[in-house]
Order: C-alpha cells, then sequence, then structure tokens
C-alpha cells in the first residue's frame, strides 16, 4: 500500500484494518503521533488528512491510501515552524508535551478554516485531553497564533 | 554503543557500556591534585551538578524526573544562578542511577514525588552550583595570581576589578576542576536572584511542538521487538494456562511468554501485531480470593470502619471529644466519600528492556530512577554493577510512574529476559492501564463537630476510615509507626509539612485503616484530596449551622496559622467575598497547609436546571516559602485544576467481580478546554527556613471550593465524589 506522508511516499505492507497511527509509528518510524487512547476519544493522534484533523488510531490504513497526510513532523515548511508551533513555544504551552503534537495539528487544522476562531469556536472545535491541564496556555497560543500573519 | 538511543544526551562521563560496569572512574591527571571527572565529550566536570565546555556551555546534571512540572527547569535555574553562568548557554545531562550507584550516589535522590523534586534537593544543587563558581573564580585568580576575592563572575565571565582582566569559565574550567571542593558554601540571598525566581521558559519545549521529544513509547533499538501485555484483570489473580500455538501463526508473532505469576505477553515485530494477537489469545485465569469483590462491598468495609472502636489517631490536639461534643449546644454530623481513580496519564505505562545475560538496561520513564533501578536489579538477576536504567520524558507522571512492586518495570525485565540480548518494548494499552492502575485510595470520613450556643466551633471528631498506601507501598513505615499511616492525614495531621490549620479546643483526627485487594498508588496530592474535600466542606456545613459567614468562621479558628490565613484572606479579597457575588454567580472557597505549601482557592460558578455546572473562575493562592519560576508555578496550579476538577466532576473506578469496570476515557472522562475556568494565581512567598511544594498543594482546593460553590446555589450538600454520580455535568 502506498501513503503520501509529509510530502513523501512510502510504501508500506501491513494489513489494511491497521490503524493508521501505527503505521505511522512502527512502518514510517515517524513517532511524533502519539497513541493515547485508540479509541477516538483523546486525540493524541490527530493528524491531517488531506488538511482535515482525523484521529489516526481510528482510521484504518486502508482509507488513507491515496490521501495526503501530514503529522506533526511535517508541520513546519523545511526550517520554518508553522506559526501554532511558534505560538506554543512563545506562550511556553507543554507541560509535559504528550498530548500536544495531537493538540497543536487539532489548531492547525481549525486555522486553517477558521482563520480567527473565537472562545467558542475553539471551545467546540478543540476536543483534546490533556492530562497535564495546558488549557490556559493553549487557550492563549490560538488566540497568538490567529493574530500572527 | 549502538545500544545508546539518540535522544539520551547522556553524552555523561565515558559510557557505562564502554566501561563495562557503569563506572565512572574519572581520569586520573597526577600530580596536579585531584582526579577530574570528565563528560563524554571531555569536558571537564566541577562539582557533580555542573561540567563545563571549552565553549562555555554549561552542563548541568538533573536526576529527578521530569513529567511537565517543570522541576527540571526550576532546578537548572537554582544551580546556574549561584554558578553566575550564561542562562542561554545550559544544556542538561541526566546522570543514570548506575553511574549514580558507582559514585556513591553522588547525585543523591532520585525519586520525583511528593512535590519534592525542587524542595528537597535545592539546598545541595545550589551548593552544587555556588561551590563550581567558586572554584572557577579561583582558577582565574591563580592564573593571574590575585586574590579571588578581586575577582567577580556574571553570565560565565569572570572579571579582574582592580584591572579589568577578563576571562570565561570555559577557559579555566580544566584548572578549576583539580581545585578541592570549597567546604564553606555560603549561598546568595534569594532577594538578589537574577535566573531562580524569574519566570522563564522552559528549558524542554522545542522538541514537544515538532513531534521530536523521545518519550518511553518513542525509544527504538536496533533489533527491537514489541510486546502486549495482559496482567490477570482480577488483582491477585494467576495466570493459570494459555495456548501459545493458538497465535503463533499470526502476522509477526516471535513468542508468547508468561510474566511473572499473574501475567502474560505476546512478542512481535510491531506493537500493533503484539496487541492484536494478544487480543485473539485464551488465557485462563485462577482468578484467585478477590472475583466476589465489588465497590458495594467495599462501601460496607468502609462504612464499618466510620463506627470501629479502633483507630489510629493522626491528631488530637488536647481536650476530650467525646465529652465536649455531648456538652454542645448543636451537634452536627456528616459523612463524605471519596473514590478509587486511576491516574490515567496521557503515556500509558512502558519500558523497553535488552536482558543479557551479562548485563541489563531499562530506557523508559519513571519518577524515580533508583527505584526503578533497584527493580530491574532484582528482577534481572544481575549484579548492581551489570544493571542500569534511562530515564526519558515521562508523558505525565502524576504519581503513577513512582515504584511500585511488580509494575510496570518488572514485567518489561521478566519479558526481556525471555528474549536474551533483544532489546523489547513493552507497551500497556489505555485498557491494560485503566486495569492495573495504582489507584487514588477509597476513603469515608465521618464528622461530627460540636458549637457553643454562640456558634464556636467547641469540638470536632473526624474519623477517616479507609484505605492506606503506604500500607501497600512502604510496609516498614506503617509498621515503625505501630500500624498507623501518618500519610492518611495529610492536611489534618498534628505536625509537620502536612499540619492541621484550625485550632480546635477538642479535637480527634483518627483512621480506621480499611484495606482492599485493588492496589493504590500516590495520586497527585495523595491523600490531600479527599482530606481537603471533607474538612473544607465540613466547615461550609459548620459555618452555616452556626450562623456565620464561612470566611469568617474560619478565620476565628485561625489565629495560630497566620499562612494559612494569608493564603485565604488572599484569594477572599480578590474574589469580592465581601461583596455581594453578580446575579447567578456562586462562590465557595477552601484552603490547606501540605506539602509545606499554604494554599486557598475562591471560586465563582453558575448552575443551570440544577445540575449543569460552569465554572466560570477560580483564584487560587498559594505560599510555598519560595517561587523558583513563577510562569511555571501559574502553570501547575491551573493543570492541577484540571486533574483536580477531572477528577471531582467525572472520575471514578468501580470494582465488580474483582476488577476494576472503567476501560478507557469513554467511561473515565477529562476535562476539556471548553469547561476549563479562569484561573488566578496569586503567588505569595514569605520565605522562612522551609521550602513548600509546587506540583501538588493547590489541587485540592478546587473541588471544595467548587463543592462549596455547588451548595449555595442550589441548596444541595454533594458528599461523595465524583459529581457525576449525583447526575451533575461540568459544562
Ligand atoms: S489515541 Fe487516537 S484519539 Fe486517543
Ligand atoms: S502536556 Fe501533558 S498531557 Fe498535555
Amino acid at each position: 500500500m502506498r501513503l503520501t506522508i509529509n510530502g513523501k511516499s512510502h510504501e508500506v505492507d501491513v494489513d489494511p484494518t491497521t490503524p493508521l497511527l501505527w503505521v505511522i509509528r512502527e512502518q514510517v518510524g515517524l513517532t511524533g503521533t502519539k497513541y493515547g487512547c485508540g479509541v477516538a476519544q483523546c486525540g493524541a493522534c490527530t493528524v491531517h488528512m488531506n488538511g482535515l484533523p482525523v484521529r489516526s488510531c481510528s482510521v484504518p490504513v486502508s482509507a488513507a491510501s491515496g490521501a495526503k497526510i501530514t503529522t506533526i513532523e511535517g508541520l513546519a515548511s523545511g526550517k520554518t515552524l508553522h506559526k501554532v508551533q511558534k505560538a506554543w513555544i512563545d506562550h511556553d504551552v507543554p507541560q509535559c508535551g504528550y498530548c500536544q503534537s495531537g493538540m497543536i495539528m487539532a489548531v492547525a487544522a481549525l486555522l486553517r478554516t477558521n482563520p480567527k476562531p473565537s472562545d467558542a469556536d475553539i471551545d467546540a472545535a478543540i476536543t483534546n485531553i490533556c492530562r497535564c491541564g495546558t488549557f490556559v496556555q493553549v487557550r492563549e497560543a490560538i488566540h497568538a497564533a490567529a493574530k500572527a500573519a | 554503543m549502538t545500544a545508546i538511543p539518540k535522544f539520551t544526551r547522556r553524552s555523561f562521563l565515558v559510557s557505562s557500556a564502554a566501561l563495562g560496569g557503569g563506572l565512572a572512574l574519572g581520569l586520573r591527571l597526577p600530580p596536579f591534585g585531584p582526579a577530574v571527572v570528565r563528560a563524554a565529550d571531555g569536558s571537564p566536570e566541577i562539582t557533580v551538578w555542573v561540567a563545563i565546555r571549552p565553549d562555555n556551555t554549561t552542563l548541568i546534571r538533573a536526576v529527578r524526573a521530569e513529567m511537565g512540572q517543570g522541576t527540571i527547569t526550576g532546578l537548572a535555574q537554582l544551580i546556574a544562578e549561584e554558578l553566575d553562568c550564561d542562562w542561554n548557554k545550559v544544556v542538561i545531562e541526566y546522570p543514570t542511577p548506575g553511574q549514580s550507584v558507582a559514585r556513591k550516589r553522588a547525585w543523591g535522590d532520585f525519586s520525583t514525588g511528593g512535590s519534592r523534586g525542587v524542595r528537597a534537593s535545592n539546598e545541595y544543587v545550589r551548593k552544587g552550583g555556588a561551590a563550581a563558581r567558586m572554584m572557577l573564580v579561583q582558577a582565574a585568580a591563580n592564573e593571574w595570581k590575585v586574590p579571588a576575592s578581586e575577582c567577580v563572575a556574571a553570565n560565565s565571565v569572570i572579571t579582574h576589578k582592580p584591572s579589568g582582566r577578563k576571562t570565561t569559565y570555559g577557559k579555566v574550567a580544566e584548572a578549576a576542576a583539580r581545585l578541592e571542593q570549597p567546604k564553606d558554601v555560603p549561598l546568595k540571598d534569594p532577594k538578589t536572584w537574577k535566573i531562580a525566581g524569574k519566570p522563564l521558559k522552559r528549558l524542554d519545549t522545542a522538541g514537544k511542538v515538532n513531534g521530536t521529544m523521545m518519550y518511553g513509547i518513542d525509544v527504538k533499538l536496533p533489533g527491537m521487538l514489541n510486546a502486549a501485555v495482559k496482567d490477570c484483570p482480577v488483582f491477585g489473580g494467576k495466570v493459570k494456562s494459555f495456548d501459545a500455538a493458538q497465535v503463533a501463526g499470526m502476522t509477526g508473532v516471535k513468542k508468547v511468554v508468561q510474566v511473572g505469576d499473574s501475567g502474560v505477553a505476546v512478542i512481535a515485530d510491531s506493537w500493533w501485531h503484539a496487541k492484536t494477537a494478544l487480543e485473539q489469545l485464551s488465557i485462563v485465569w485462577d482468578e484467585g480470593p478477590n472475583t466476589k469483590a465489588s465497590s458495594a462491598d467495599i462501601a460496607e468495609l468502609l462504612k464499618a470502619g466510620l463506627d470501629a472502636d479502633q483507630a489510629f489517631v493522626g491528631n488530637q490536639a488536647g481536650g476530650d471529644v467525646k465529652a465536649a461534643l455531648a456538652g454542645a449546644a448543636k451537634k452536627v454530623e456528616a459523612v463524605y466519600s471519596y473514590p478509587y481513580q486511576n491516574h490515567a496519564c496521557m503515556e500509558p505505562m512502558n519500558a523497553t528492556v535488552r536482558w543479557t545475560p551479562e548485563r541489563c538496561e531499562m530506557w523508559g520513564p519513571t519518577q524515580n530512577g533508583e527505584g526503578a533501578f533497584a527493580q530491574v536489579l532484582e528482577a534481572s538477576g544481575l549484579p548492581a554493577d551489570k544493571v542500569d536504567v534511562h530515564n526519558v520524558m515521562l508523558g505525565g507522571g502524576f504519581g503513577r510512574r513512582g515504584t511500585y512492586p511488580n509494575d510496570y518495570v518488572t514485567q518489561a525485565v521478566l519479558i526481556a529476559k525471555q528474549m536474551p540480548g533483544t532489546p523489547v518494548k513493552m507497551i500497556w494499552s489505555r485498557e491494560e492501564d485503566m486495569a492495573h492502575g495504582r489507584y487514588h485510595p477509597v476513603m469515608q470520613c465521618k464528622l461530627v463537630g460540636g458549637l457553643d450556643a454562640s456558634g464556636n466551633l467547641t469540638a470536632l471528631h473526624m474519623r477517616l476510615s479507609g484505605q492506606s498506601i503506604l500500607a501497600a507501598v512502604r510496609p516498614e513505615v506503617v509498621q515503625a509507626q505501630k500500624g498507623r499511616d501518618p500519610l492518611s492525614f495529610q492536611g489534618v495531621f498534628e505536625s509537620g509539612e502536612h499540619s492541621f490549620s484550625y485550632t480546635v479546643p477538642n479535637l480527634l483526627i483518627d483512621h480506621a485503616m480499611r484495606n482492599t485487594h485493588v492496589p493504590p498508588g500516590f495520586w497527585r496530592g495523595v491523600n490531600i484530596n479527599q482530606n481537603a474535600v471533607f474538612i473544607e466542606c465540613f466547615m461550609d456545613e459548620l459555618a452555616e449551622a452556626a450562623g456565620q459567614d464561612a470566611l469568617e468562621f474560619r478565620r476565628k479558628l485561625m489565629a495560630k496559622h497566620p499562612r494559612n490565613l494569608g493564603v485565604l484572606n488572599a484569594v477572599a479579597e480578590r474574589i469580592g467575598w465581601s461583596k455581594p457575588a453578580p446575579a447567578g454567580i456562586h462562590r465557595g472557597l477552601a484552603h490547606l497547609h501540605c506539602f509545606d505549601s499554604f494554599v486557598a482557592a475562591a471560586c465563582e460558578i453558575s448552575v443551570k436546571d440544577g445540575n449543569k455546572v460552569r465554572v466560570h473562575r477560580i483564584v487560587a493562592a498559594t505560599d510555598p516559602g519560595y517561587a523558583v519560576n513563577p510562569a511555571q508555578i501559574e502553570r501547575q496550579v491551573a493543570g492541577s485544576f484540571v486533574y483536580g476538577l477531572s477528577a471531582l466532576f467525572f472520575q471514578e473506578c468501580t470494582v465488580k467481580d474483582g476488577r476494576i469496570e472503567q476501560t478507557n476515557f469513554h467511561q473515565y472522562n477529562s476535562m476539556r478546554i471548553a469547561q476549563m475556568p479562569k484561573v488566578e494565581t496569586i503567588l505569595m512567598p514569605t520565605g522562612g527556613t522551609v521550602w513548600g511544594g509546587i506540583g501538588e498543594p493547590t489541587i485540592c482546593v478546587a473541588a471544595p471550593a467548587v463543592l462549596n460553590a455547588f451548595y449555595r446555589a442550589t441548596g444541595k450538600r454533594i458528599r461523595s465524589v465524583p459529581m457525576k454520580n449525583h447526575g451533575i455535568e461540568l459544562v
């Protein structure tokens, strides 16, 4: 099966029902995308499929074949960080950081469709779990990223 | 060397593998003085906490675990402060427990719990930084043949004041490393701090926003296999049998192994394959003696303890409670309860181990490197110089990744032992993580208070009944206390870092210990979570019975507790307690003394339809004595409320047929951003000789403040956690 991840094509030999998450982590070897629950509850595994956020633990790899997949490793353009990543650094958002790949991917997808989200928009769109509880900084950083060009 | 994954910046000393024994021997340079120990890159170690590269980079050593709480940044600030080094050129190195053991525990305690990371090591790490600065300055002075007292250091540069000559730490580090460490090492007055005490950014953020930070679950070693494991779902049960042949032919499966008495693991090329096969494997369990245990039975057991004759006394500050209660003008009585809760760290438990008959190493997340080291030692059957542990960034800890008997580290060693020479990464599924937590202990509490005719609290009996963590985890402590678990009384104890912050003329706080088969653990805040709910909600009940304002009622009992009074007054003032709340808004407050910090919270909530709670705002005050990084403290306070309010509203692990019923976040919810209140942190360190903790204390004040506000909003006293059991939602 062919997968296009972060602009690179990968041939993977896996059962088509394997969750995209585990193919990304184990076959492709990109471990920035995290496992938190495996049942689409926590968002730690969020990646973009054709620009839309998906919880990759609950997407069979067969459904991702032919799609353009972006993981946290592919969010920056070269050495230039994505504005969400920049805002995350400016606002010192991560605590343990384990949820943050998924959080950042969810936020980047939100800003693409809704460049200036209100607090209510954020509440509706960002449903990732963060056990460390970084939500205050997450919200600040989203607004800052939205202001950044 | 190939076995060292690239995330280990433990260039530290000569690699243990190369030395064959993990011994940091140091390189003797006779005849010029004592041995110089070098980092692997050749940089000389000045003190165990500091090595300096020729380019002036400062290598700061850290052995406490980083799980998001910011401890490593805080400790580095303290060392850098005393060292007067360039903060922008600080790199962290992590000595391993094996290296520490080989150097007679040169780095002291690795354990990171009890909010001790900074407060318990602050003095010796600061001295390590200060001593290094003195040695570097002395080395420069020796070179210039001037008195050291004429030289000053700042930003890794040493200046000879009279002549204006300058040199850098990097240039004199070699000479400094050969000097004797000074014995008398004065520390700076915190009032003069320039690096410590400042709201600096964390040192470990970059890798957390681009996916490069390595957590245990991400460890990759050459030739590594993966394991999925299942332990008997009934605590105390064992494996009876399993048929490995059943899954032997499945894709990627290499081996099916028993893990100790109670577990089975499938080892495969990928974790997904291992997990898929494990799910297909039928395992016959000998479920042992606990298959009938249920939450209802456990509740009955605890209930009986509420009136039991025997109980351990935690606080009996004079008086005769029974007599005083009997003679009270008014008696108030209430029973509260607190459930089992899982830590649910974002990153499930895992560990990677490579075992050979000659050497065993573990790479993985632990809150206690030395504790994990001891477990690897025991499970591997190898001597201490053939074992090591490489800690990594933890995807949350909250007490779960401390050292517990027969836990994940031991499992990983037992699995790897059955694949000699092959590294095996064991990962728990979320379901396994939910089924085999080290749970927040269950507790019930009966409180009886007596008021005199003018509404003064004259007597209080607080009877705890429930599980002891220490009895399960550190039985020697309980034995030494003649059966008492002193930790059960956190926040209400007779003395010390968790002492009670009220003066009641006739007081008895005691604990009927009722242990169950469910393994308990230290859950962020530990026993302050329930104790704060019990005492602080009951204080509101008493105030109401006395016809007094909740704040005024408390204040009268706090004259001898000025620091608690300080934080309580601070939140009351900020929330505007003396003025009426806006329409539809209801307030509550609470405070406690714990982990040597003084903490209080006041909140504003609204309640729709009688059950939809919105927490609008929490004002939190903390007096930890000293504040090493105010920005990180703010984050810990707000984060603790997410953890604590998730527990208050959503979280309970129930027991049925001897096992935990909840399997994943759909039954064990956690707060989302939409439910996050505004948090205003008042940081009011008042100094003194004792440093307080940060990561845990404030967690306990949010729940009682919200419960007290809920009562004002609805007239309903909620006396058992979680609120979802009462049909109450957080919106
Ligand atoms: S791991 Fe996919 S949503 Fe939790
Ligand atoms: S930063 Fe730790 S779970 Fe979000």
